[in-house]
């Protein structure tokens, strides 16, 4: 198990040296022309530009470019004061990028954890009822509305909730945009994330649903779901016991991969929609101004979630399948 | 003839399919004493899991129409209520499966399915429990079984599953062993182990054997009763002896003949049954053999029924074949190629 634990930590490691690679290739060597030019803005002065290219080491090799790259973007991490061009700094307001997106992870990670207890509960609970019910009644109204969920668009269906439940009637139910911050009112916090937060789930409730129910159905059918019933254990038991927790394993990867994705700043629809300042939104705002900087930090940052959050769900697939441990 | 442990009574199953009613099982009857080994054979498709898994209510379905009875123990297991006959599942009769590469759970330990077979019938505490699994792996012959019990079944090899499983279904004292195909997917040495643990624990533990196989090697081994089953019916029915040495119906012939022995001379070529069974949506009318019998003749039009033709007691079967005519003919069948050679 340590050996495992050690193999997948290395892993980890590579696959974050290789984005960190493939975000340099694709932000610094692929566009061409002088980066140092197009870091200084608009109408630089020449000396902007020399300092640029000094800093970045855009006179000098690749590699050596790649490392200032990378120090710079973890500059933003590190304690202490940076002159403006020591870290990652974005073209159109010279702001420190990792100080953008910290200020931006409170509320995309309300969100997401929010809206990922809703989803992971809700799609669980769609997947068990059409599973046991399949054929029924209940089960086609069910997958009716799972392929609406999945096929609706989020901006589209987060609009229409902001328009009919946060400002339309004359005493919405729910507040209109704004976050507000955990620390500083939990009440509110909650509230004012409700709508985001189903906004958020709707597709992935839809679409896990979808999966839990052809997997429970497939497990229904295995040799040990019989020899559960042939041993006498009672419905509910086997249901839970044996159907589901062999059903729910190919749920964890789904839901770690997702999961990681919105942390990492894959929400972005459903936080410009809201308004929340999130990482999403922030993201949303600097590809709109074809700012590279930030583009490229919150690709790192969203990468960074993607490859420890699948290192997690390799440990706990050894966790919940002994025949991964074996290897 | 000592009252029956079970009894089985014109038992018929069919399920509603897509493509029309498959009648499964047309018309199944019979006992099985305590301590006797019954054994079930015909190829696939001929009803023997069904029988089996309905016994225990296993084939319970809105899609599933059943008939006929299922006595045990003075209760018609077909009428019995879901919640009663869980109380006789695993704990009054007990089934183990064809493949025991995958009828174990993969992601609990082996110790903790038999540890869940024995809570489910009895109020056993968790260590006292486990305390009787490791008996029960010991009584199987699992070695170490203090260590292996804590294994889960992939680190277990095919024929250790099988014995696992059958620690499993033996851990509530059953009445009824049925065993469905048990040795099938196991390799040769092993299934001949297999089999000696069923008849040596058959004797320890006092309990009644239903073993259904396809392999008439397997039920000559340890049956004391036999039935042939045949698209859904018991085409012949009698004592191991009856059987092997007095064969009755042309289907119970082709099964022996197309079995290579080596105390006979040896044919040119093995016999096989001609064609493929019937499909069980459209069975053909009168005897259900007819179209693959290379001895059917008018009456076969009829079905006939399961009774006793030769005198030879609880020796029954389906056809109408005279008795001299079956002596005659069957010959030819299991040993006739072999006539040509010698």
């Amino acid at each position: 198990m340590l050996a495992f634990i050690l193999r997948r930590f290395i892993g980890m490691i590579a696959v974050l040296f290789a984005v960190s690679v493939l975000v340099f290739i694709i932000f610094i060597l692929v566009p061409g022309g002088d980066p140092a030019s197009r870091m200084a803005g608009k109408n630089p002065t020449r000396e902007n530009v020399q300092n640029i290219r000094e800093k970045w080491g855009f006179d000098r090799p690749i590699y050596i470019q790649y490392v200032k790259m990378m120090e710079k973007a973890a500059n933003g991490f590190l304690p202490g004061s940076h002159g403006e061009y020591d870290i990652l700094t974005s073209f159109q307001n010279r702001q420190d990028v990792t100080k953008e997106i910290r200020k931006g992870i409170p509320a995309t990670f309300s969100l997401c954890i929010g809206a990922g207890i809703i989803w992971l509960f809700f799609g669980i609970a769609v997947g068990v009822v059409s599973a046991v019910t399949a054929g029924r009644f209940s089960d086609r109204l069910i997958t009716t509305f799972a392929l609406i969920g999945i096929s609706m668009p989020v901006f589209w269906l987060g609009i229409v909730m902001r328009y009919f439940l946060a400002e339309k009637p004359n005493n919405p139910p729910f507040p209109d945009g704004e976050y507000v911050p955990l620390t500083v009112d939990p009440v509110q916090w909650a509230y004012h994330l409700i709508l985001p937060w189903f906004c958020l789930s709707v597709l992935f409730i839809g679409f896990y649903g979808r999966v839990l129910r052809s997997n429970m159905l497939d497990t229904m059918n295995e040799d040990y779901v019989r020899t559960a019933r042939a041993k006498g254990v009672a419905p509910r038991r086997v249901l839970l016991k044996h159907v589901l927790r062999n059903s729910l394993i190919p749920i964890v990867s789904l839901f770690g991969l997702d999961f990681a994705a919105v942390l990492g700043g894959g929400a972005i629809l459903t936080e410009t929609v809201f308004s929340l300042k999130g990482v999403g939104w922030y993201a949303a705002q600097s590809v709109g101004d074809l700012d590279l900087p930030p583009i490229m930090g919150v690709t790192l940052y969203g990468a960074f979630f993607i490859v420890v959050f699948s290192a997690v769900v390799d440990f706990l697939y050894a966790f919940l399948d002994p025949r991964i441990r074996a290897v | 003839m000592a009252e029956p442990l079970l009894e089985v009574k014109g038992l018929n199953v069919s399920f509603a399919t897509e493509d029309g009613t498959v009648r499964a099982v047309g018309g199944v009857d019979f006992e099985l004493e305590r301590g006797k080994v019954l054994g079930i054979v015909g190829e696939s498709g001929s009803g023997k899991s069904v029988t089996a898994m309905t016994i225990l209510g296993l084939t319970r379905d809105k899609n599933t129409r059943f008939e006929g009875e299922v006595i045990y123990k003075g209760q018609d297991l077909i009428d019995l209520s879901e919640s009663r006959l869980r109380d006789v599942r695993g704990n009054e009769i007990a089934m183990i499966f064809q493949d025991p590469m995958t009828s174990l759970n993969p992601v609990y330990t082996v110790g903790d399915q038999i540890v869940e077979a024995i809570q489910t019938h009895e109020g056993a505490n968790k260590r006292e429990a486990m305390r009787r699994a490791v008996e029960l792996l010991r009584q199987v012959g699992i070695p170490n079984p203090q260590q292996r019990v804590s294994d889960y079944p992939h680190q277990f090899s095919g024929g250790m599953r099988q014995r696992a499983m059958i620690a499993m279904a033996l851990s509530c004292n059953p009445d009824v062993l049925i065993a469905d195909e048990p040795t099938t997917a196991l390799d040769v040495t092993i299934q001949a182990q297999i089999l000696e643990l069923l008849a040596n624990l058959r004797r320890d533990f006092d309990s009644s054997v239903i073993l259904i196989t396809h392999d008439l090697g397997v039920v000559a081994e340890v049956a004391d009763e036999i039935i042939v089953m045949y698209a859904g019916r018991v085409v012949e029915r009698g004592s191991k002896r009856q059987i092997f040495y007095d064969p009755q119906h042309p289907y119970t012939w082709g099964l022996l003949g197309s079995i290579p022995r080596l105390d006979r001379p040896k044919p040119k070529k093995l016999h096989s049954i001609e064609g493929t069974p019937p499909s069980l949506i459209n069975l053909p009318r009168g005897c259900k053999f007819r179209p693959r019998c290379p001895h059917a003749f008018e009456m076969c039009q009829e079905e006939p029924e399961l009774k006793k033709r030769v005198d030879d007691a609880g020796h029954l079967d389906r056809c109408w074949l005279s008795v001299e005519d079956k002596r005659r003919l069957r010959e030819a069948t299991i040993a006739g190629e072999a006539q040509e050679v010698a």
